[in-house]
């Protein structure tokens, strides 16, 4: 690199261009907070208590290790951002209740021992997952 | 080794590649139960296993980034360490915390280590490669601020370079950024949107600092080129880096509820984030082209250059394969993503850890470098490595374009499941790579114990003059 390119030069331009984007990030993010309300189904979750619960659940039984939600985590077992309208609630409750299918050579999952209780909020918090707008992904039902 | 208290990296450097076996060997369990489900189940199920082998990979490269700190902010200030004892105690406690962190994973159900740590007093578990117990977390952030401390006053007594100045900026980053792992709304989307401010802000972030800085070390060290031409490619890299990777997180924020115009801001800067990296290849192989001595410690230098290619190949090309919004519509969650991930984490951040510890190692141990036998054995495993996990980013790539093809594109989309068992012979090679991998972690663990002493191999000079 020429000689009229200092270091200084270098530095500067690092630690203005670093501010700038960081800046220009909280902009971004501070629009994205004001514009969520339309967007992320609070409305459900204002209303029912059941889905702040469920989302313990969720957290507390470690699902993110296998699945995925809203195409994010482990991509050892299906998507369930949509898995309420994909199955329904009584399905999921089912088939957690179910587990573990103990078929030789499939994917195990394990028996979590969940009460019904905690079985209801879990399937609240996933309508309330399917219900964010997350501009028309996944590509189908599938996830 | 000028500094005495520079010693304190060993350990670190120790329980780095300690930990760096305990994650592939979880890997290897993970990569079998893909094609034969019920392996190890229930004793290891799944997640547990995803647990261990994603914090075992934070943890030993954390140990890496410290025990690399500890040994260059010292040589750099030109003083010994502010408190070393207090560094080696700090070793301890991450050690015992990582430690019981993961046998608490492995020997109760999950549900139930949330329940003895007090995770509904603040609930913050249970989210990807976020996992570990709050009490656990709130232990990271205390031996962060210990590290830093020792590390800030260090620097702040002694010469200041653009070397330490840039490192000490990624780790002050790092750990303000965790701050954000207590972030937990019951807001699904906001949950998401600030847990990337922890995991891409990171890795896409303020580790490119350290990873730029640790490189810009061991080139100076190897090449005995001026430091003037270093700093300033230095400056341009983490210019890059910060100016496309900030911005570019929003290639994370196309379909978890956030605005659409993430999709513009998220697909132009992040198809910019190759470029650091590409910087980082031209960097390491203009340097070494214009050395000024041949350093005997041959390993390093090719680590050096490994790590800005496997970088630029893994976190550059692999990431630009998916970061633009339309194809991320149908890659998102497929195989694509840990085809990147792996092959990112290695390229980037695992090598350039493994850059420093093989030019540190010897140095620590009283020698300018291993002898002759040990350094071809660490090239072994180096290229053994290096191949194996090309080929597992390879083969989860194949698989991720079938299952998007399978799953997600076709006239009759086809169930995860169904879908799943046609990959099997991609997940299949995807082992055996990863047996290749092990192999080649055995081989560069057996560097550290055959022919170090032997004298290495010095090249002429006279050769570097025509160069």
């Amino acid at each position: 690199m020429s000689s009229t390119f200092s270091t200084t030069t270098a530095r500067n331009i690092f630690y203005g261009g670093a501010l700038f984007s960081f800046l220009l990030f909280l902009a971004l993010t501070f629009h994205t907070e004001s514009a969520l309300p339309q967007r992320d189904a609070r409305a459900l979750l204002e209303a029912n208590p059941q889905v702040a619960v469920g989302k313990l659940v969720w957290e507390e039984n470690n699902c993110i290790g296998c699945h995925t939600l809203l195409g994010e985590g482990a991509y050892f077992a299906p998507e369930l951002g949509n898995v309420y309208k994909r199955r329904g609630p009584e399905f999921i409750k089912a088939w957690i209740k179910a587990q573990p299918t103990g078929t030789p050579g499939r994917r195990q999952m394990p028996q979590f021992n969940l009460t019904e209780e905690e079985l209801d909020a879990l399937v609240e918090f996933l309508r309330y997952a399917s219900e964010i707008d997350t501009n028309g992904w996944p590509p189908n039902i599938e996830g | 080794m000028k500094y005495q208290s520079q010693a304190v990296a060993k350990p670190y450097f120790v329980a780095a590649i300690a930990l760096f076996v305990a994650q592939v060997l979880f890997g290897l369990i993970m990569g079998i139960q893909y094609v034969v489900g019920d392996f190890l189940f229930p004793a290891i199920p799944f997640n547990v296993a995803r647990m261990v082998h994603t914090n075992a990979l934070i943890v030993w490269l954390l140990m890496g980034f410290m025990g690399a700190a500890y040994y260059l902010v010292p040589e750099e200030a030109e003083r010994e360490l502010h408190a070393p004892k207090l560094a080696i105690a700090t070793f301890w406690i991450f050690l015992v915390a990582a430690a019981l962190t993961v046998l608490g994973y492995l020997l109760v159900p999950y549900a139930k280590l949330a329940e003895m740590t007090g995770n509904d007093v603040l609930p913050t578990m249970g989210r990807e490669f976020l996992e570990q117990p709050t009490i656990t977390k709130i232990g990271i952030v205390l031996v962060a601020l210990s590290f830093l401390y020792n590390l800030s006053m260090t620097f702040l007594k002694g010469r200041k370079t653009a070397i330490s100045s840039v490192l000490l900026l990624g780790l002050w980053g790092l750990a303000i950024f965790f701050l954000f792992s207590f972030v937990n709304p019951d807001n699904l989307v906001r949950d998401k949107f600030y847990w990337w401010w922890v995991v891409h802000l990171w890795v896409e972030g303020v580790w490119e600092l350290i990873m730029g800085a640790i490189l810009a070390f061991v080139l100076i060290k190897v090449t005995g080129v001026d430091r003037e031409v270093i700093d300033k490619w230095l400056y341009v890299i983490i210019t890059l880096a910060l100016v496309t990777g900030i911005i570019g997180t929003g290639h994370h924020y196309y379909w978890i509820g956030t605005p659409g115009y993430w999709q513009v801001w998220g697909s132009v800067f992040s198809a910019l984030e190759p470029l650091p990296f590409f910087a980082m290849t031209l960097f390491a192989f203009n340097i070494v082209n214009r050395r000024r001595r041949n350093h005997p410690n041959r390993a390093a230098t090719l680590w050096a250059l490994g790590t800005g290619v496997m970088a630029f190949l893994g976190a550059g090309v692999w990431g630009f394969l998916h970061t633009l919004s339309p194809v991320n519509y149908y890659t998102h969650g497929t195989q694509i993503t840990p085809s990147h991930g792996h092959l990112a984490f290695y390229g980037a951040y695992a090598m350039v850890v493994l850059t420093m510890i093989s030019y540190v190692w010897p140095k620590l141990n009283g020698r300018e470098a291993n002898g002759n036998r040990s350094q071809v054995l660490e090239m072994w495993g180096f290229w053994v490595m290096t191949i194996s996990m090309t080929f597992i980013a390879l083969f989860l790539t194949a698989a991720g374009i079938l299952q998007v093809w399978l799953q997600r594109m076709g006239a009759n989309p086809l169930p995860f499941m169904e879908v799943q068992e046609q990959l099997a012979l991609f997940y299949w090679l995807r082992v055996i790579a990863g047996v290749a991998f092990f192999a080649g972690l055995l081989a560069y663990i057996t560097s550290f114990f055959k022919g170090v002493e032997d004298s290495p191999e010095y090249r002429p000079l006279a050769q570097e003059a025509s160069a």
